[in-house]
């Protein structure tokens, strides 16, 4: 159980998920997300699962709305142009109320991009890039280790909420090689008594997000609302980071926090008081921590890898205290450590007094 | 004197939105009976599309699950892979498979993908008003296209089932129509024999279906049926498009 | 009245779409004088030579035909 190994980002998830009981994968090549797909063709059919390499992004999630309504763990992955192509899949998903896992493993964008590792689909992936009131967990992992831990959990939340789930790493996360415990492997999967296996013993059932009455609809949007508000009041994730004497607070998520973390080392060292609040759950987002962080801090730096999507939901949960300072790189450009502390030095030196 | 004919089990007892004289609400009838029939209620599930049939789930009474436009073939590929002994078919119209929908049919059939398709061809996006659809023939009108459909405006149609027989993965692919009692009669075993292609493992079935459409063909359903003798049958000749199946084939059943 | 055969129609399933009026061997259908709730004329069985054959309720969309054969 304790045993470590040494894998990249993409083929922990890919074992993650499978030790959780997912046993169909459905997806698409896309860089840099490739070897998951490559590791799920190779393995699961090892443990009894089935492997698709599908046409299309497109054909990939419906293919894991069939698989879900059945009561299966299934997932797709992809990297941003194709998770484009998934939202419709999300949409119906979060309409019909099915389980499912999506792996976004972010690249520079937007159109073609670039095959680097970037922040850029924040907005779709909390905001929902799909139409509707939906909303979708999404969980940022910062380290390989926990790609893995956020990736098998994502199934036990999709299943508890009937809902989809999105896992947001992006390519440096993918591809870089760090030693990893994985959990045992699920043992029971949860009891579904909603799925459709052929009306055997039971009346029929059909599953659909059509709902053409629209007092019908409007109660429908209203249950998924609640189950929303009953996930932001139980699954809010966050890690804080030397932030109990900080004057000055980074706000930053995935792998712009891991940066994020090594910079401030760096700051703290010549007496800099920097702390970090990293969001692990996007949403739902941790608004209360920053709100409650201002009471005591004035100045937020929001770092990110795209051109300014968390700081938006930063701004709202500050309501107007503090004061807030973006560092941003877009396109898939991975500043280091050093370069970022230069940043909230000099931001640092010029908002506070020492 | 006994009963010799009433509603199938399996069709639920409830008036249908369809237009008078629609092929779809044949099929279903049709389905139902063969459901009945084949002992296959308990593992069948349906995959409904977007299109005039969106409610297909109102009136089987058997699992049925909605699939976004033109994925039908995709979420039946999901459902199947999930549930193999299942009888797992999607339900399609002409727009559905064959245009947002050709892809995932195309590679569902690549795939050999023990599913089975029910093709409901009317030639003409019925739900959304009576728009051009791939299999619109030349010289038919359609909201869309107003002047009749022109080879080199819009295109000719497309003969998706044939494209589907060229590929090894398909198994058997029969075109048929429901304009007439002897049209009827052979759908329904077109679509026995496809259920059976799926049982049997064989591989991936579709039987196409030329249906009535009078309220956007702008035709009483009588000469809706005409229409479909006259001109459709011409373009999308019913018969046995391809058969690879292996093992004997079920006779005909009265 | 025949007695190899009779037909009963609901005729607030039926939306008078003629196929069985057209396929009747017999012809012992036709359309009722007085309107459905739905405002469709339904068809209406005579009462003639009817033989149990079972076309009409074999091309009827709305399965609104009930058949029976001696």
């Amino acid at each position: 159980m304790s045993e470590k190994f040494l894998m990249n980002g993409n083929h922990a998830l890919a074992e993650a998920a499978i030790r959780a009981g997912c046993r169909f994968y459905f997806g698409y090549p896309i860089t840099p997300q490739n070897e998951v797909p490559e590791y799920m063709a190779e393995n699961l059919p090892k443990v009894g699962g089935t492997f698709i390499q599908a046409e299309s992004e497109i054909a990939s999630i419906s293919m894991v709305l069939g698989a879900a309504v059945t009561g299966a763990r299934a997932m797709t992955s992809s990297s941003s142009p194709g998770i484009s192509l998934k939202q419709e899949g999300l949409s119906f998903l979060a309409g019909q109320e099915l389980p499912a896992v999506v792996v976004n493993v972010m690249r520079g964008g937007p159109g073609l991009g670039n095959i680097a590792g970037s922040q850029a689909d924040y907005h779709q992936a909390v905001r929902g890039g799909g139409h509707g009131d939906y909303k979708v967990m999404v969980l940022a992992p910062a380290s390989v280790q926990e790609l893995a831990d956020l990736t098998y959990l994502a199934f036990d939340l999709a299943d508890r909420y009937r809902n989809p789930v999105m896992v947001l790493a992006d390519g440096m996360l993918g591809q870089m090689m760090e030693p990893v415990v994985f959990p045992e492997p699920i043992a029971r999967l949860p009891e579904k008594d909603w799925t459709l296996r052929g009306a055997k013993g039971r009346p029929s059932r059909f599953s659909r997000s059509l709902i053409l009455d629209t007092k019908l609809m409007e109660e429908h949007n209203w249950k998924l609302q609640r189950k929303y508000q009953r996930i932001a009041q139980k699954e809010i994730r966050f890690e804080t980071f030397q932030l109990e004497d900080a004057k000055l607070a980074v706000v930053a998520f995935g792998t712009a926090a891991r940066i994020a973390k090594g910079a401030i080392n760096r700051v703290r060292k010549e007496g800099l008081q920097v702390g970090l609040i990293r969001p692990i759950t996007l949403w739902p987002y941790p608004a209360e921590v920053i709100r409650k962080a201002a009471a005591r801090i004035k100045e937020f730096l929001v770092f990110e890898l795209n051109a300014g999507q968390m700081i938006e939901d930063v701004s709202l949960a500050l309501q107007g205290q503090g004061e807030l300072f973006f560092y941003g790189r877009p396109g898939g450009p991975i500043p280091t450590p050093v370069e970022v502390a230069k940043i909230i030095a000099s931001r640092y030196y010029q908002r506070i007094r020492k | 004197m006994k009963k010799v004919f009433s509603r199938p089990r399996y069709l639920k007892p409830v008036a249908n939105h369809y237009c008078p004289g629609c092929g779809h609400s044949l099929v279903h009838r049709l389905i139902c009976e063969l459901v009945e029939e084949m002992k296959v209620a308990e593992r069948v599930v349906c995959v409904a599309p977007a299109g005039c049939a969106v409610l297909a789930y109102f009136y089987f009474d058997f699992d049925t699950v909605e699939a976004a436009h033109g994925r039908g073939a995709a979420v039946a590929t999901g459902i199947k892979r999930a549930l193999p002994e299942a009888l797992v078919f999607s339900y399609q119209g002409d727009g559905d498979l064959a245009a947002i929908g050709t892809a995932e049919t195309i590679h569902a059939a690549s795939r050999g993908e023990r599913i089975t398709v029910i093709f409901i061809n009317n030639g003409i996006y019925g739900m959304t008003g009576g728009q051009m659809a791939p299999t619109t023939l030349l010289g038919m009108k359609a909201t869309t296209a107003p002047e009749g459909r022109s080879e080199r405006r819009e295109g000719f149609p497309l003969d998706i089932s044939h494209l589907l027989a060229e590929i090894p993965g398909s198994a058997y692919i029969v075109r048929t129509a429901v304009n007439s009692p002897k049209g009827i009669r052979q759908t329904k075993q077109a679509i026995r024999e496809a259920f059976q292609c799926q049982l049997d493992d064989e591989g991936f079935s579709l039987v196409e279906v030329l249906s009535m459409c009078p309220t956007n063909w702008k035709l009483d359903p009588n000469q809706a049926c005409a229409f479909i003798d006259e001109k459709m049958s011409q373009y999308f000749k019913p018969g046995v498009l391809v058969d690879r199946r292996k093992k004997k084939k079920p006779g005909p059943e009265e | 009245m025949s007695t190899k055969g009779k037909i009963e129609i609901d005729a607030e399933l039926c939306k008078s779409c003629g196929y069985c009026l057209k396929h009747c061997p017999q012809s012992c259908i036709h359309l009722a004088s007085r309107y459905n709730l739905k405002g469709y004329y339904p068809a209406e069985f005579s009462g003639g030579e009817c033989t149990g054959c079972a076309v009409c309720a074999l091309v009827c969309p709305e399965t609104a035909i009930e058949v029976w054969r001696a």
